[in-house]
């Protein structure tokens, strides 16, 4: 009922192409941003806005960026914290060895500094396939956090390998990064590069590109036969999929956490983001904003409902039986629907187009 | 000027180094195949479940944590060292059977990647749960193997690695026979090649999981112990798992020997090049060598050294 | 199915939204002090007894003396597992709480505190980071609200080169000597390098490195270096679970133990105990007393545990960690007194405690009237001074417990401000921050 497509006639290519084909998506995405531009900053504390909230829009990026190439080109990678590394750093050094450089200039650059690295470290994904291919970006993994902890360089020579965020502005006195920057600004500044990228990121894939890239997903030898080739799709998708992780690094260390050593951006940092996109649902962009929103945000609720309930409960438990629960739920939620929370907004969606009636 | 110095410290000094003290070289080169046997224990857990299930246990650097501290649990409890091995081998297989009722038989038939998710769902559960029943603290563990050194031929050794290379090999030795000898051993194998025609000849795939991951979980306890020994059963015993990656990749997920022998080049291969390549490149470089090396060795053999050749078909 | 399914996410919605949006309410004469913690995790075994030395000495203030000036301290454990995010939420979720807000935080990690840093001086709230963090914040005109009482790493190597010097019989002894560190390859585990660089310069010994890549549960190619080496010293820096590994792997290629020295995060119970009889004669750097025998720990144990309201169990009164968590109440209860006797015996801002640490003062006769003589050191704290004299004390394990076996060494002031002032400024300059001026600041009050 809520949810009927009857009536809604498409009477050009470009009609039957949009990425919300139906009316109410339409509105609902409509809504979602009004709601994430307007009400979200007039009404939500700096506690939400700078522990929550950012990091959720931080997060969601790198997982777009892993799950395109995990969920889309199917190549399965433990090297995001890496490559989040290299973002975080490259900008580092390029904000402080050109300080009047735009800031917005500094993370995308940063972004196809690591978009190279990247395409580097993707060359083995020609050879080498599926968990072993996983273990050996492990390797890229290692190999990048040992490097930024060992060259002092890369920190600009600062006695304890810290790297942390020089004062910037994207524009006027609007600054997003150093201790002056409001809340606000740094939240809208990175819900806006998250919308922006996130929507190159759904063109990209209902695109040529990205139907190559499933196609190698699916069965790499049969799309090699119908003249796809592969080194050049699977290093594109490398280099995207890191285009991506790089910028989200540079804001988790610039605009989310201000200073990081290296070590912020370890393996579980990487598996973090893995978990994310299998929990939202693989090749879905959605997905990847579900998957950060339920690791963000359900331990958090898990660690506070007893709380809110009037338990008192120590805190070593609590935070014991959160990772109990936590674990738990993954698995429900993986025998109820493997395909993750993505498909489970879709089955929603089916069901409310018939509510309240049964056919 | 300054590159060639890099080049001549990478490319030359460590070997003039390893030539002017072959004793040295041998010591380190000892020093890593005992490491990597205990690499190996770790890795055989994992070879073990992948070989019969098709799953990338994620959950078994948790398991090993979790049987040392529940036989630590139960030595502190005033239990003798036997009746607590049994003890928690039955712990282990009664984990075994609900893991199989209630996370690998609802996720039968599901992609890899789903049934390695749960296996992370898993991680964590048992994570908070063996910390809720046993505490966060340290527990020393203390199995009576003096870590003292022994110097034989100039070359020092260490006793406690030399009992933990007789364990692992009499474990190997015990998991061979058990897989070549024994009836379930051949039902395991037969699993292993292909679950639908084990099916079909009437081999009950149920149990053979449950008989699976309740000889890995052993596996683990073993491994638990004696890491446990040698760091104190704490939490950070999980993170073995880590160590272990490497050696799984190198020698194939599927292969028992593999893991052994994986092992060994693993652990010889991070420990040369930690100590002699420290000079040129400022060292703790042992974790990423030890993936990089198994990287050149999957560019070679793209299933890791010993693993089942990859058919691909259209 | 389908029908389940859905019920099921808004399900999850509902009780999103419901649980974030609740939490206690607190009365009115009641200062709030945010606890972050670790009982969970890799680091479990350090944090758990600091965690209840700093909560029974908060228990036994509140039981004895009704607080601090009739104030009540009350205080809320939020738990971090030593993870870097989870420390940056706690201390945004908690810092708002209380009629006053948050008056101080420890944040208990390098990481964290490198994290707060800047959140907390733009909020105003005193971050004290007790023999951890960052160095060069001692440099107050720099850094106004970060505090790092009563020592450094950089204060504490420089300690260790004092006391081998004491060994050895004289600065002049050093000269040819071989000391070598072991540390956590990290930000926590590089702090001492520039320090035992700068010395090894003056003194003429040669400086040996020996990273080890995190946990570090397996060292042996560091020990087969050191033993193919034979430095004179070996210096450690290390944490969790690396600690025991050490000393086993130290033990296992025959380093004497009584050489063998680690910071004062590598000297508690845990570190020591599951090396077992190996640990026997290592030594570790401290900044105060270990043991129940101090009047102050009767007071806990009287007033806490008689009643059966302890944190942890009563024979873990006294470890190491555990006391260190007593000292660190001490001086963030001795700050909010000093802060008190300005601003009136009233719940306080955090900017007004900051005064009360940037004006600390704990003497002789304040130590004897705390009971804690012999557990902290005289300690004065300045504006431009936010770390104190950095007395280090140097302790060993005689395989059941810890004893003092030097007595309390300044290190060298004039070299350690100079350095906390240079790199201070660099990190000043980066950060386009102004350093206050701190003739000005004392004037102005």
């Amino acid at each position: 009922m809520l949810y009927r497509e009857a009536g809604q006639f498409k009477s050009s290519y470009g009609a039957d192409e949009a990425i919300f084909p139906i009316r109410q998506d339409r509105w609902l995405f409509a809504a979602a941003l009004i709601v994430a531009y307007v009400v979200v900053p007039l009404i939500a504390s700096e506690y939400w806005l700078l522990s929550i909230l950012i990091p959720f829009l931080v997060f969601s990026l790198a997982a777009i960026g892993l799950n395109i190439l995990t969920g889309y080109a199917g190549q399965v990678s433990l090297g995001t914290g890496g490559f989040m590394a290299v973002g975080a750093f490259a900008t580092y050094k390029l904000a402080t060895s050109f300080p009047d450089l735009n800031i917005v200039v500094v993370f995308i650059l940063a972004g196809l500094i690591t978009a190279m690295v990247g395409v580097l470290f993707g060359w083995p994904s020609l050879r080498i396939k599926g968990f072993y291919l996983a273990v050996a970006t492990l390797a890229a993994q290692f190999f990048l956090i040992w490097m930024f902890n060992k060259f002092p360089w890369f920190n600009n020579y600062t006695p304890s390998g810290v790297i942390s965020a020089p004062p910037r502005a994207v524009f006027g006195h609007v600054f997003v990064t150093g201790a002056e920057a409001n809340s606000v600004d740094k939240y809208l500044f990175v819900l806006s590069a998250v919308t922006l990228l996130a929507l190159a990121a759904k063109n990209l894939v209902r695109g040529r590109v990205g139907r190559e890239w499933m196609a190698i997903r699916d069965m790499d030898i049969a799309a090699e036969i119908i003249g796809i080739r592969p080194l050049k799709t699977k290093l594109l998708a490398f280099a995207i999929s890191s285009f991506y992780c790089g910028i989200a690094g540079a804001m988790w260390a610039f605009i989310y956490t201000g200073g990081v050593e290296a070590l912020a951006f370890d393996i579980d940092r990487s598996f973090q983001i893995l978990f994310m996109i299998i929990i939202g649902g693989l090749g879905s962009i959605l997905g990847s904003f579900l998957g950060a929103a339920f690791i963000v945000l359900l331990p958090l609720l898990l660690e506070r409902t007893p709380m809110a309930l009037g338990f008192d409960v120590p805190v070593n438990y609590l935070s014991n039986m959160q990772s109990m629960i936590f674990g738990a739920l993954i698995i429900f939620f993986l025998i109820v629907e493997p395909r993750g929370l993505a498909r489970l907004w879709q089955i929603g969606k089916e069901k409310l187009r018939m509510w309240p009636f049964p056919y | 000027m300054e590159i060639v110095a890099f080049l001549h410290a990478l490319l030359v000094e460590p070997f003039v180094a390893m030539w002017q003290n072959p004793e040295f070289l041998l010591e380190v080169a000892i020093g890593g195949l005992l490491t990597g046997v205990m690499y190996s224990l770790v890795a055989l857990g994992f070879v073990l479940i992948y070989k019969a299930s098709g799953v990338f246990n994620f959950a078994q650097g948790t398991m090993v944590l979790f049987a040392a501290l529940t036989f630590v649990g139960l030595l502190e409890r005033g239990f003798p060292v036997w009746a607590s091995f049994l003890l928690t081998a039955l712990a282990m297989i009664a984990m075994a059977f609900v893991i199989e009722r209630l996370v690998l038989r609802p996720l039968v038939n599901q992609d890899p990647i789903i049934l390695f998710m749960a296996t992370i769902g898993l991680t964590y559960f048992l994570e908070g749960f063996g910390q809720i029943v046993w505490g966060g603290d340290v527990h020393p563990l203390d199995i009576g193997i003096p870590k003292s050194p022994l110097i034989i031929g100039g070359v020092l050794i260490n006793e406690f690695d030399l009992v933990a290379a007789a364990v692992c090999g009499v474990l190997v030795t015990v998991l061979a026979v058990f897989f070549q000898r024994t009836a379930i051993g051949r039902a395991l194998r037969a699993v292993a090649d292909d679950h639908q025609a084990a099916l079909s000849v009437g081999i009950p795939l149920k149990n053979i999981w449950v008989i699976v991951w309740a000889v890995a979980g052993i596996v683990g306890l073993v491994a638990g112990i004696l890491w446990g020994s040698n760091l104190g059963v704490q939490f950070s015993i999980s993170l073995v798992a880590l160590k272990a990656l490497p050696v799984l990749i190198l020698g194939g997920f599927t292969s028992v020997p593999g893991a052994i022998v994986g092992g060994l080049i693993i652990g010889v291969g991070e420990k040369v090049a930690e100590v002699f390549w420290t000079p040129a490149t400022g060292g703790a470089i042992e974790d990423w060598f030890a993936y990089a090396l198994a990287l050149v060795f999957l560019l070679i053999r793209p299933q890791g050294l010993f693993g089942e050749r990859i058919i691909e078909r259209v | 199915m389908i029908h389940r399914k859905a019920w099921l996410a808004t399900a999850v919605t509902v009780a999103l939204a419901f649980g974030l949006a609740a939490g206690p309410a607190l009365a009115q004469n009641e200062q709030f002090v945010p606890r972050l913690v670790y009982r969970t995790g890799p680091y479990a075994p350090n944090g758990i007894p600091f965690a209840n030395g700093y909560g029974d000495y908060l228990d036994m203030i509140n039981a004895r003396d009704g607080g601090v000036g009739g104030v009540k301290i009350v205080y809320e454990e939020c738990e971090t597992g030593y993870d870097n995010d989870k420390g940056v939420e706690c201390y945004e979720r908690l810092k708002h709480k209380g009629p006053t807000g948050a008056g101080w935080v420890d944040p208990l990690s390098t990481g964290i505190t490198y994290a707060l840093i800047e959140r907390a001086t733009a909020d105003h709230i005193p971050v004290v980071s007790m023999g951890y963090g960052r160095a060069d914040a001692s440099y107050g005109a720099v850094f106004p609200y970060v505090f790092t009482l009563p020592a450094t790493y950089w204060a504490q190597a420089d300690a260790f080169i004092k006391y081998v010097a004491q060994q050895e019989g004289g600065f002049a002894k050093l000269k040819g000597k071989k000391i070598a560190l072991v540390y956590h390859d990290s930000a926590y585990g590089k702090e001492p390098i520039a320090t035992l660089e700068k010395l090894s310069q003056k003194y003429g010994y040669t400086f040996l490195k020996y990273p080890v890549s995190p946990p570090g549960i397996d060292q042996t190619a560091t020990w087969l270096e050191i033993r193919q080496q034979r430095p004179n010293w070996v210096f450690m820096w290390g944490w969790g679970v690396m600690n025991s590994t050490a000393i086993k792997d130290a033990a296992s290629v025959g380093y004497p133990m009584d050489h063998f020295i680690g910071v004062w995060w590598s000297g508690s119970e845990p570190d020591v105990v599951p090396a077992g009889a190996a640990a026997k004669g290592y030594k570790s750097g401290t900044f105060h007393g270990a043991g129940q025998n101090y009047p102050v720990i009767h007071d806990i144990l009287k007033y806490v545990y008689d009643k059966g309201k302890g944190h942890g169990t009563r024979d873990k009164v006294g470890e190491v960690l555990y006391n260190r968590g007593v000292v660190n109440a001490i001086y963030d209860t001795e700050a909010l007194r000093t802060a008190q006797a300005k601003y009136g015996a009233k719940p306080l801002k955090g900017e007004q405690i900051q005064w009360g640490f940037e004006h600390l003062n704990i003497t002789t006769a304040r130590i004897a009237a705390l009971g804690a003589e012999g557990l902290v050191v005289p300690i004065h704290l300045s504006c431009a001074n936010h770390e104190g004299q950095g007395n280090v004390r140097i302790q060993q394990w005689d395989g059941k417990h810890w004893h003092f076996v030097s007595d309390w060494i300044q290190p060298d002031r004039d070299m350690l401000d100079a350095m906390y002032k240079e790199s201070a400024l660099a990190y000043a300059k980066e950060k386009g921050i102004t350093p206050r001026n701190c003739a000005q600041v004392s004037q102005a009050q």
